[in-house]
Formats: structure tokens, sequence, C-alpha cells
């Protein structure tokens, strides 16, 4: 039996998105962008152009939960299937957009480069858990016009694994779109076989930016898969209890469905979010708090009841250093949001707020990841009635290290996480030379990048994303890219 | 592959039908014992242990390459006898004396078994004296102890004590392991080596021997 956790009777589900849809038809949502409001207005949606609000109507709402999929997937640049957002089915992808990167000769946060991005890229696409890349780090060496696309672009030059995006400007989705469509061949291409998900946030409390409702049509076009971020935080901008705060989330979160649905309805969206509890002691936003945990696995259960698979920022830090507190939080998150079956499970690597990204946490989390599918396949029988004959076998043997039964499912009922994760004894750790958990982690990150190759790719398709990003750097006054390794 | 490197690599997989049928291929078709042994049967069991080590194996699959090891020697043994031609070394292991707790120990006896030595295994709850007697008698040049608790751990000492009072300590070499004990303790103790584990076991006897 698969184990689950929930924390929301179904009842109680019902209230919560009864009261989101109550104020979306009362006190609306805010949209600075006209086009959308004209869209919104074309479909019955009562709309304040002076105020930029759109009060939206029970009807249109069910019918955009209606049309949303139960269900999609997404493909590899090189076109294998490696996801299937349906049902309980859960995928680790790394926390995105940090500001900074965790160096880990100084052990201090910098701006990461080119050369940081292609190295995350490279251990990305060697981390077995890790099922998809994000645009994790933004490279401080371009213009920053140009920081979302290219981050896309080195994405899809040195990974082969798809990609969680998102764009910074109205103008970068073109060329992000390009890009994908230089990959597929065709928009039908891409549309049978999704590439990337982009992440379209709302602002809190009920609002979208000009720009990010703008995204959610652009990507509804092109039947580009969505993640809603919806990122209330409890106490601040959002009511502090959790049931408030999930009252919230879910009218930000359908106000996007709408949007996306009524473009081009049958658009894949991700019910997803980053709410957070707000500590009113450090004016921050913990992640890594158990409530924050609560609110996104009690949310993913609100998007399965609407038949939307989910997406959550959970399995990430707010620690500074690959410490105590980024291991526990990290491993709580992982762990909660796989046995509530968040679909999209976006966090490994990340710390501080999502402002900084780490290789060798990365590494290690990739062996959380290990330890949580494990935790999913639950607890199986295996020739294991009657019982009697293996235990008279132990019995008459001694132990079961070499039996049958041991050889035939060692491997199926037991994970043997990597050299990351510590099990030697005291003497033999020493032996080996009495490495800290981030000195391990660093040891996994050099493997990895030496063992690393570069996937196989159609020469005119590489110079294609060449051009196109070199194209979209000079819209800016950029004439070079970066130097980029091999 | 020649006949040896086929008796390696069957015993590297665990097969201990092949191991005899090829040992038994290999003796008929007049292949010296010496090279069998050296270049079939512990080279298999050599590259093991070197896998082992660097954790790509685990230990059933060293288990059952020992077990191959032995099916081999079944079929080597007369054969070595009869060209006089001595075992890698006699090692006498037990758990002293106050002490039940064997997995430990067992475990290090399939592994030097496998590693090709001879084990004479007394069990558990050994006195002293049983240790020394049993190495004299049976010509072991190692004694090998093995203890769970911190109130067995001390009897380790009267062992090599009692070898040192009867002149024995250079012709007999110890060796302890056991969760209460450690390097320090073998050294406070006059052990002449500590293994923390059984991998770890072997490769001090392999070194012990070698050393003479």
């Amino acid at each position: 039996m698969r184990p689950k956790l929930r924390f929301l009777e179904d009842d109680l589900i019902e209230k919560i998105v009864a009261e989101a849809i109550q104020i979306l038809c009362t006190l609306g949502v805010e949209i600075q962008n006209e086009a959308v409001l004209s869209i919104l207005s074309d479909h019955g949606a009562k709309v304040d152009t002076g105020g930029n609000k759109a009060v939206l109507t029970a009807g249109i709402i069910q019918q955009a939960v209606k049309a949303a999929p139960d269900s999609f997937k997404l493909f590899s640049v090189g076109g294998v299937k490696t996801h299937d957002f349906k049902d309980h089915n859960v995928y680790f992808t790394p926390g995105s957009a940090a500001l900074h990167i965790l160096d880990y000769p100084s052990k201090r946060i910098r701006k990461p480069t080119t050369e940081d991005y292609i190295h995350y890229a490279q251990l990305v696409n060697q981390l077995e858990r890790i099922a998809s890349q994000s645009t994790a780090l933004i490279p401080a060496d371009v213009h920053e016009q140009i920081s979302d696309s290219y981050r896309l672009f080195l994405s899809l030059l040195y990974g082969d694994k798809p990609v969680v995006t998102g764009t910074f400007t109205m103008e970068s989705f073109q060329v992000m779109k390009d890009m994908q469509l230089a990959i597929r061949g065709s928009e039908q291409a891409l549309k049978e076989k999704p590439l990337c998900i982009f992440s379209c946030c709302p602002t809190s409390p009920l609002k979208w930016s000009d720009v990010t409702s703008q995204n959610v049509v652009d990507c509804a076009r092109f039947s580009i898969p969505i993640e809603f971020i919806s990122m209330p935080l409890s106490g601040f901008i959002a009511p502090v209890t959790l049931t408030g705060t999930l009252i919230q989330h879910t009218a930000e979160t359908l106000s996007g469905v709408v949007i996306s649905q009524l473009v081009n309805p049958g658009t894949p969206v991700l019910y997803g979010g980053s709410p957070a509890i707000f500590d009113v002691r450090y004016e921050t936003t913990p992640m890594g708090a158990i409530e924050t945990m609560m609110i996104d696995c009690s949310y993913n259960e609100i998007g399965k009841h609407l038949g939307i698979p989910t997406q959550a920022y959970i399995s990430l830090s707010d620690a500074k250093q690959l410490d105590a507190q980024a291991g526990l939080e990290s491993g709580i998150g992982a762990a909660l949001a796989a046995l509530s079956g968040v679909n999209n499970v976006s966090g490994p690597g990340m710390l501080d707020f999502e402002s900084c990204h780490s290789l060798e946490k990365l590494v290690i989390d990739n062996e959380i990841c290990g330890k949580v599918a494990r935790l999913l396949e639950g607890i199986e029988p295996k020739e294991d009635f009657p019982a009697l004959p293996l235990f008279q076998e132990m019995l008459e043997e001694q132990h079961l290290l070499i039996s049958k039964h041991t050889r035939r499912y060692l491997r199926e009922e037991h994970f043997f996480p990597g050299p990351v994760i510590d099990r030697a004894n005291r003497p033999r750790w020493e032996e080996e030379g009495g490495l800290t958990l981030e000195e391990r982690g660093h040891a996994e990150v050099e493997r990895h990048l030496r063992e690393y190759e570069l996937p196989e790719r159609p020469v005119e398709l590489k110079r294609e994303l060449i051009r196109l990003m070199e194209s979209e750097a000079r819209r800016y006054g950029q004439e070079q890219l970066p130097k980029r390794l091999g | 592959m020649n006949i040896l490197e086929s008796i390696s690599t069957a015993l590297r997989k665990g097969d201990d039908e092949e191991v005899a049928a090829l040992t038994q291929q290999a003796v008929d078709e007049g292949t010296a014992p010496q090279e069998i042994l050296d270049d079939g049967l512990i080279h298999g069991m050599n590259v093991i242990g070197e896998q082992f080590s660097r954790h790509e194996i685990f230990l059933p699959d060293v288990l059952l390459a020992a077990k191959a090891m032995y099916a081999g020697m079944d079929i080597l043994k007369p054969q070595l006898i009869k060209d006089k031609i001595p075992s890698r070394g006699r090692i006498v292991i037990g758990t002293v004396r106050g002490d039940l707790h064997d997995i430990g120990k067992n475990l290090v006896g399939i592994m030097l078994k496998g590693a090709g030595f001879e084990v004479i295994d007394l069990g558990k709850d050994v006195p002293a004296e049983v240790f020394i007697d049993r190495a004299v008698s049976e010509g072991a040049s190692i004694i090998g102890m093995s203890a769970l608790l911190t109130t067995t751990a001390p009897v380790m000492q009267d062992v090599t004590s009692l070898l040192k009072e009867k002149n024995l300590d250079e012709e007999i070499k110890t060796i302890i392991g056991g969760a209460p004990v450690t390097e320090k303790f073998a050294q406070e103790i006059g052990a002449d080596a500590y293994a923390f584990d059984a991998a770890k076991a072997v490769e001090c006897v392999k070194n012990m021997v070698q050393k003479g």
C-alpha cells in the first residue's frame, strides 16, 4: 500500500473552494493588463478598467476548472517522456531562480556566473532522482534583460531533462518560446511533447501584474504548461490562519486557471504555489516552517480535489549553510510533499528563502529524494507468507545474508544511498578521511562533473539555439555572450 | 579466457557449482594446484575484496563468492596437501569468555575462509586458555578475538598476557574486534591488531601473515 497523507477533510476543501469563489465573484481580482481584462470581460466577468479589477462569475470559474486537464506529460530535450503529472506521481525539481550561489571554497554567497550555471545544468543531468531542470540560478554576467532567457538557453544546451522556467519580462517570452520550437520543430510538435513549464506568479493579495498575466496568456496560446505560483503570507498579506491562507491561495490560483483556460481551453497547468507563513520576529517568509509545508500539502489536496495536477515549493530550507537545519527542513518537506502526492516538488538545492542555490546541497537532496521514493513504495509482502520456511533456514544457517530470499529482494526492499550519506562505523569513517557532509557532497559534485557527457544534439540545432540567444543579447546591446565550457 | 580466468570470473559471480567444476577441470588438465589457488580462486577473491571496499558490491556478494571459494577449495585441498603446499595461514577465532554474541565473529570467519585462510572457529564464551591451547595444537599463527560487551572486552587481555607469560607472543599474533574495543584498547592490552569490521579483519590478517 502506498502511504498517503491528508490534512483536509473533503467538506473542508469544499468550504474553502466555495469561499474562494465567493471572493473572486464579490471582491474580484486586480489585473494590470488590459488585454487580459478584455478577455475576461468577453466571457462575462464584470470588469472595471479604471481600477483594473475583474469580478468573476462562478460559471467562468467552474468552466475553467473543468477545461484544465487532469494530467499532462513532459518530455526531455531528446523527446523521451520523463513526467506524467497525474494522480499521486511525484517528481523532484531543483528550486528555481536563486540570486546567489553558495560558493563551496569560501562558504560565502556570491552572484552566479555562466560557469556556475553550466556546472549546475551538468550536475542535474547526472542526478538520478532529480527529474527535471529548473532555471535555478540567475547568471549575473549577462545583461539583466536576458538573464531569464539565457538560463533556459544554457539548460537546453547542457542538459537533457525538461525545464521548469519563467520569464522576468514580457519580451523574453518570444525567444524562450522560439528555443523550444527550435528543439521540437513546430508548434504542434511542442504541444504534443511539452518541454518546459513556465512559472506564473500572481501577487498577493489577489493581483496579477501586467507581465505575469501576459505570461499566462502567452503560454496558453502555445499550450506551454504553466505552474501557478501564488504566494500568500500568513499573518501579513493573508489571514494568519492556515485555513484563511488556503482560501486566499485558492482564489489566486483559480484566477490564473481562469485566464489560462479562457485563452486556450485545455492548456496544461499545475496547481502550484509558494505560500509561507510570515515570521513576525524576523520579517521573513520561512519556507522551512512546518506551517508553510502544511499549507503546501493542503492546497495540493485542493488541487487534486479540483482535478488539476499540483506543484509546491517545498523540500528546501532557510538555512544559510549546509547544516542540520538545511537537512531537516528539506527532508521533512520532501517527505510530507511526497506522502501528500504533490506532483512537481520544487526545492532541492535551495537555501535561504529561495535565494541561494548550492550544488553540494543538490547532491545531498538527491539522496533525500531517493529515500522518499523508497518511502512511497511502502510495505508490500514479498514471499513473506508462510514465514516458517525462511525462519527455519535462518536458524539452520545462522544468518540470511546469502539466502535466495535476501538476494531476490535486497535491492528492492532496501534503498542504498550514495556516498553522501554516511553509514560507515566510526573507525571506517575516520579511515576514509572523516569527511563532513559538506565535504562528501562536494566530492560527489566533482565526481558528477567529471563523469558528465554533453548530450548529443544535431549541430544545426545547437547552432540555431546559439543564434537565437546571440540575437536576443544584441537587442540589449550585448554583442558577445560569456565564454562557455566545452 | 583461460581456465584460471574462468575460475576467477565464476567465483566473482558467486557460482559455487561452476567454480567446483572448473577447478576439477583445471586439476584434471594438470594445472599446478598452486596456480589454481593463486591465479584462480584467490585472484577472484581479491577482486571481490576490492569491489567491496569501494562499495561497488555488497556483503551478500562477498559471502557468495566466499562460498564459491570453499567449493573450489574442497576440490583443491587434497592436491595442495599432496604437493605439501601450505595454506595461506591458519587462524583461531572465537568470542571471549562471558560473551555470547557471535554474529560479528562468524562474519569474520566466513570472510577469512573466503580469502583462503584456514579458520578454526572456537565458537562463543571461549576461555583464554582454550584460545591458546587450540592455537598451539592446531599450529595457528593468529588468534582472533571478538567481544560485544564492555564487561567481556577485558578478557582479551587475559589472552595477550597469557601468551606473553608462555613466551608465545612472538609466534602467535592476536587480532581483536567488536563494538566496545578500539585501536587504543588494542595497544593497551598488547594485541597486535584491531579491525573495525570483517573486511578490515581480512586486510589485517593478510598483512600479519605477510610480515610473518
